[in-house]
């Protein structure tokens, strides 16, 4: 059966890869979209904390012999704490300044955290197993999708539903997001913001974090891995609209699904549309899909 | 000057002044990078530091895979430090830069870790000497042994560069001679993260093999995925073209046993290559890949050769490395051609199984010898500039 002369098999195919990338594109973007909200810091290193999760759960299981479904709970809290000593000593002595000391600060950090790890570990990678339940494929009729991809979509949308319904729906999230607004007020009200500061940064991190201990059974470990992806995750977030948390997941989708249909209609520019897709935004609508008017 | 007129056959500034350069820090790293250079030490160590008395000294730079770094770097070198040989040379676009200074400077380089077989082709110079392997030689033994055992129809998925670009030539060029017929080919970025959809493509081809084109990180993410993917399961074979001993290792023997690939060099192919393996393994805590044990047996056939003249001048020491043959932990009787390239017996191997290991170094079983002369462009199909082309058609 044929689509528009493309074999629908292929195009479902690469439609179910394109929401697997699309998920997460959503979990990192979701991350830094929270960070930038609330500390208006763009965090560039993001990609490494990526890579620390990843890089965490392959040691543990290595050294320690901790399994897959700890280590998605343990790594997270770990590299959160890891991203709350940052804030607290590195980026909260700059926040008064411009905008770009901390932009730089944490691209320095990114670039010392990637090549400390090449230097222990080599850049080739490591292999990370799959979770026994998840060995095996499932065959959808126009593809075989191995079973842990399936997971990772699951897993990724539940913990992106379960971040906005916190920031969206809770007292918490009030706080935070009244803290993006007037910081101030909300300090006069007895609300500790700069508490509140260092523990949004350190969620955003273990987002990042429990993205690659997804990622770790899926492509092979290596201290690049998150570099790759940091900049289609930012256009992913300008496109979005930067600080929009709802924007930044369905723009992650999206942008999934548009890449892989690109995949089988125009492979060559499958790298670029995002990117295309952003200067088209940013021309017609400059504060992103969901963001809102200066 | 009273020695001026002996220029040729002394030691210059009575110093021997070898630069490596490489990709220290990125995705080729593991292939030669820093243990490229202990490699080299090692050479140089064998020595005692000096040649007919004249003081071996060493540099290195991180050429970050860019072709601007690595030609300001050398010209740098030369210029400012007087280099006299360059030695590691990783991605091809970087050597292809570097030696074109080396040739306008007539210095010499030592490429050990390049694989375009345009190196000693189009590109050839009389200044640098093409060690280790090329596409060509790659995807011969590789591509011809599987055409033969009945992979007739392949898909090939290239890196989108200079390497990969040479590499889907030869390969398709190899799979056409033995007689079978390539259905599909694509091309993906270089240090690529998700390889499901050319996997995917590549499944649905209908070919029996698929030729991976591309190197290090690249080719360990394509296998991963390729086994999630179940592309083995389905009657599918992979073809690495241009696999490491460092992919191998990173990627385990699970997912690779069986694999056949062609490679240079194995650290258990021998006595001599055992011992000088187990001295490297001491100090860097891993095993030497083809491309540091190639770095070793460059650099000490160039000292040997410089320590025969003495002489450091280019020409002089590029003669004499090629009027004597290679023997040593490396290969028997390698040779160096007018074209720069060093042709010696490549090996065909297939990876062991977890049950054939006996360590976690202990990696493949060799199949055959490629003897050099099969292995390597014959120079009657050479288009390189010092290579008088009749004559080579007539030999």
């Amino acid at each position: 059966m044929t689509l528009f002369d493309i074999p629908t098999a292929a195009l479902f195919g690469q439609l179910m890869l394109g929401l697997i990338n699309g998920a997460f594109y959503a979990l990192l973007s979701l991350g830094l979209a929270i960070i930038f909200g609330l500390l208006k810091v763009i965090n560039f290193a993001h990609g490494a904390q990526y890579m620390l999760g990843a890089f965490v759960a392959l040691l543990l299981a290595r050294h320690f012999g901790i399994d897959y479904w700890t280590a998605l709970v343990l790594v997270p809290v770990l590299v959160g704490l890891f991203g709350c000593l940052l804030e607290r000593f590195l980026l909260r002595p700059i926040a008064h300044e411009s905008h770009l000391y901390s932009l730089l600060l944490t691209f320095g950090l990114a670039l010392i955290i990637q090549n400390l790890f090449t230097n222990l570990y080599g850049s080739s990678g490591n292999a990370y197993p799959t979770p026994e339940v998840f060995r095996g494929a499932v065959n959808l009729g126009f593809m075989h999708l191995p079973l842990y991809r399936g997971w990772v979509i699951v897993a990724a949308l539940a913990v992106c539903f379960a971040a906005w319904f916190v920031i969206e729906k809770t007292r918490l999230g009030a706080y935070l997001r009244a803290g993006t607004e007037n910081p101030k007020l909300m300090q006069g009200f007895g609300i500790n913001i700069p508490f509140l500061i260092t523990l949004t940064y350190g969620f955003g991190a273990a987002l990042a974090a429990f993205a690659g201990v997804l990622a770790a059974p899926l492509y092979s470990v290596s201290p690049g891995m998150g570099a790759n992806l940091l900049i289609v995750v930012f256009a992913v977030v300008v496109i979005g609209g930067m600080g929009s948390i709802v924007g930044a997941v369905l723009t992650g989708l999206a942008m999934g699904l548009i890449e892989g249909l690109t995949k089988v209609l125009y492979p060559q520019a499958a790298t670029t549309v995002i990117f295309l897709v952003m200067v088209l935004v940013l021309l017609i609508k400059p504060n992103g899909l969901f963001g809102k008017e200066a | 000057m009273i020695t001026a007129a002996g220029a040729n056959a002394q030691i210059s500034d009575n110093e021997i002044r070898i630069g490596y350069l490489a990709d220290m820090s990125g995705a080729y790293r593991d292939l030669g990078g820093p243990g490229g250079l202990e490699a080299l030490k090692m050479a140089v160590e064998d020595f005692g530091g000096q040649v007919n008395g004249a003081k071996i000294v060493l540099r290195s730079a991180d050429d970050r895979n860019s072709p601007d770094v690595g030609a300001n770097t050398t010209r740098e070198w030369i210029d400012q430090g007087k280099v006299d040989m360059v030695a590691g040379l990783v991605s091809s676009a970087v050597t292809i830069a570097v030696t074109r200074i080396l040739e306008d400077t007539n210095r010499l380089g030592l490429v050990s870790i390049s694989a375009s077989s345009a190196i000693t082709n189009e590109y050839c110079t009389p200044n640098h000497i093409h060690w280790v392997y090329d596409t060509y030689a790659m995807a011969n033994g590789t591509a011809k042994a599987i055409v033969k055992e009945g992979g007739d129809s392949w898909s090939i998925l290239a890196a989108d560069y200079a390497f990969g670009h040479a590499m889907e030539a030869d390969v398709e060029r190899t799979v056409l001679a033995a007689g079978g017929k390539v259905v599909g080919k694509a091309r993906h970025p270089l240090a690529s993260s998700d390889f499901s959809s050319y996997i995917l493509q590549a499944q649905s081809s209908g070919a029996k093999v698929i030729g991976l084109a591309n190197a290090a990180a690249d080719t360990v993410n394509a296998i991963t995925t390729a086994k999630q993917f179940g592309l083995t399961d389905s009657g599918q074979r992979l073809a690495g073209l241009m696999v490491f001993i460092s992919d191998v290792h990173a990627l385990g023997l699970e997912a690779t046993q069986g694999m056949q690939l062609t490679t240079g060099w194995y650290w258990d192919q021998d006595e001599e290559s055992r011992a000088w393996a187990k001295r490297f393994f001491e100090r860097t805590q891993r095993m030497p890949t083809m491309v540091q044990a190639g770095i070793y047996s460059s650099t000490r056939h160039y000292l040997q050769a410089i320590k025969d003249t003495g002489s450091d001048e280019a020409q002089a020491v590029r003669k004499q490395m090629m009027a004597t043959p290679v023997n040593d932990m490396f290969t028997r009787n390698g040779r160096i051609r007018e074209d720069g390239r060093m042709v010696y017996d490549m090996k065909l191997v297939q990876v062991k199984t977890p049950a054939e290991s006996s360590g976690e170094w202990d990696l493949y079983k060799i199949v055959r010898s490629i003897p050099g002369d099969e292995a390597f462009r014959p120079l009657s199909e050479s288009k390189c500039k010092l290579v008088d082309t009749k004559l080579a058609a007539k030999s």
